[in-house]
């Protein structure tokens, strides 16, 4: 198994904490796992991406072209990113603020509407949470332990508090990621 | 088997260094390196192993800071990024001429100049040929992975000390930045003024009253003299090059054909590797380790079955010039690179080389 990701969104969203959260918990499952940022001026007030790999063997390339799966949460990053989508891959969004639907016809597209599904539960933070739920579902590359074992790495202890809040943002996005 | 950590190859940099026994990090801030202070910032290595962890005033004033604890027979670095590791040349080349041992790092970025901040490998001639003005090297090491900057971290240490020569490790923004998995290793204590003394003689830690004093210098003004420093210098390079070339070949023993690559630029040729495979191209991939000493022989003997190889480099061409070598004319070699912090994809690096070799895409 190999899942070659891309989440782009903008910066302050969580997409690189996101992507982090995914690479700790293929950790956690023995994956190999490569994290590529994007650090370039772009970020600093734009827009931000990160590419995760996870594989049962020894990755390659830390940097594609195409991916299997591409979480997109802003137009940017829609526009950037619709077509580097592998035929037959994935497209995963949040809907909020997207005034271009996505078109393609050849990959399967996921809406997760988590801006609106964050502020319902009151806590804009665990957003990124509820998107990560919505590509688990559909992508069930990590188990959901892994999920909470990688937090619960890669936070400080004081900050382990929070790590049902982000679980209930995970199985949130998990019940109402669905299909276009 | 070591904790296992995600890191980004900057963070795993100065992890090893603080786990190496590292005794001094002189730096000064650059994109895309500094994560490197930033680690040994929030890591506070000076309040458990006693490491000295200083943002110096500027990029020159951290070098002659690592002079300065080298001469001490410290284990000492410093880290910077292309335009930061310019300004470090004087000091790098005071280094070779005095034998001191040092690690210096190198996160390349895209340039000439100020250039911007994304990876590049433009940097090669700087780090193998000199950089510096005078007739000298450096050990120099070529990670493609965070766990090799990890690993390396201690290596160059090792050939800075077996060699009394300055080494360095050149990376770039994509290794730099990037998160994987790194096996981090047992803390091993920094040694002690006793032991220190007693590993390196040559350095200036207080005169006992049974030796003559212990003098770091790189000025020898009679020219026989120099000539005589010059000498052993060049010997310590060639004694490199037999002893401690590193390398590593990837589905080279069946190919017709290889790309030569290293750092960021051979992972990415790697990709090319698996697709070239799934059509049946017998493609392969040799990858140096040690920029310098540059592992001539090894490619020497892998290109006697081949018909052809490419230099994949994010540079106009500067590590093609000694796979030529390498080569001998045995062999055609092209050059294929990307610029000014532009990356290959796996995709365009496979076009080019069917292109060259195969009679088109």
């Amino acid at each position: 198994m190999t899942e070659e990701i891309i989440i782009a969104g903008f910066g302050g969203q969580g997409v690189l904490s996101m992507g982090k959260i995914l690479a700790y918990s293929g950790i956690m499952q023995n994956q190999e796992v490569s994290w590529m940022p994007s650090y370039g001026p772009e970020m600093r007030g734009g827009t931000a991406n990160v590419t995760v790999i996870l594989s049962d063997e020894r990755i390659s390339s830390p940097i594609v072209s195409d991916f299997d799966t591409a979480i997109i949460l802003n137009q940017q990053s829609m526009d950037k990113f619709e077509g580097s989508v592998k035929k037959g891959g994935v497209l995963i969004y949040d809907p909020n603020g997207i005034t271009r639907h996505p078109t393609r016809k050849d990959i399967t597209i996921y809406a997760v509407e988590a801006t609106d599904e964050a502020n319902k539960m009151g806590n804009t933070k665990i957003f990124n949470m509820i998107v990560l739920g919505g590509y688990l579902k559909i992508k069930p590359v990590v188990a959901i332990d892994n999920v909470i074992k990688g937090l619960e790495k890669s936070l400080p202890k004081r900050h382990h508090n929070l790590i049902p809040e982000n679980k209930s943002g995970i199985l949130k996005g998990m019940e109402i990621v669905k299909q276009k | 088997m070591g904790d296992l950590k995600l890191m980004k190859g900057n963070e795993a940099v100065a992890e090893a260094a603080i786990r190496a026994g590292v005794d001094g990090y002189f730096g000064y801030p650059i994109t895309p390196q500094s994560e490197v202070l930033e680690h040994l910032m929030a890591n506070k290595p000076y309040e458990t192993t006693g490491m000295v962890v200083l943002q110096a005033e500027s990029e020159v004033a951290a070098i002659n800071m690592v002079y300065g604890g080298a001469s001490c027979g410290r284990m000492v670095m410093t880290s910077s990024s292309s335009p930061g590791i310019s300004l470090k040349q004087e000091g790098i080349s005071y280094l070779a001429g005095s034998e001191l041992p040092a690690l210096i790092v190198n996160v390349v970025r895209g340039g000439p100049g100020l250039g911007d901040i994304q990876p590049s490998q433009g940097d090669y001639f700087q780090a193998t040929k000199g950089g510096g003005h005078g007739d000298y090297r450096m050990y120099v090491l070529a990670p493609s992975s965070v766990q090799e900057m990890y690993d390396f971290v201690k290596i160059a240490f090792d050939k800075a000390f077996k060699y009394r020569n300055p080494s360095m490790i050149l990376s770039d923004g994509a290794i730099g930045q990037m998160m994987e998995k790194v096996e981090i290793s047992e803390q091993t204590p920094r040694r002690t003024p006793e032991e220190i003394e007693k590993q390196c003689p040559w350095a200036t830690v207080g005169k006992p009253t049974n030796r003559q004093r212990n003098i770091i210098t790189s000025l020898y003004l009679d020219p026989y003299v120099q000539e005589k420093h010059v000498l052993k210098i060049k010997a310590k390079y060639e004694r490199m090059q037999k002893e401690d070339v590193l390398y590593e070949k990837i589905k080279c023993d069946d190919a017709e054909y290889i790309l030569v690559a290293y750092g960021s630029s051979a992972r990415i040729a790697q990709k090319t590797v698996d697709i070239a495979r799934k059509q049946g191209i017998k493609l392969g991939l040799f990858r140096p380790i040690t920029l310098f000493p540059f592992p001539s022989k090894e490619l020497f003997e892998v290109s006697k079955h081949l018909k052809g190889a490419l230099a994949v480099e994010l540079s106009t061409g500067q590590m093609v010039e000694d796979v030529k070598l390498a080569v001998e004319c045995k062999i055609p070699v092209y050059h294929f690179g990307r610029y000014g912090g532009v990356i290959h994809t796996p995709v365009e690096i496979f076009n080019e080389f069917k292109s060259k070799f195969l009679g088109g895409i």
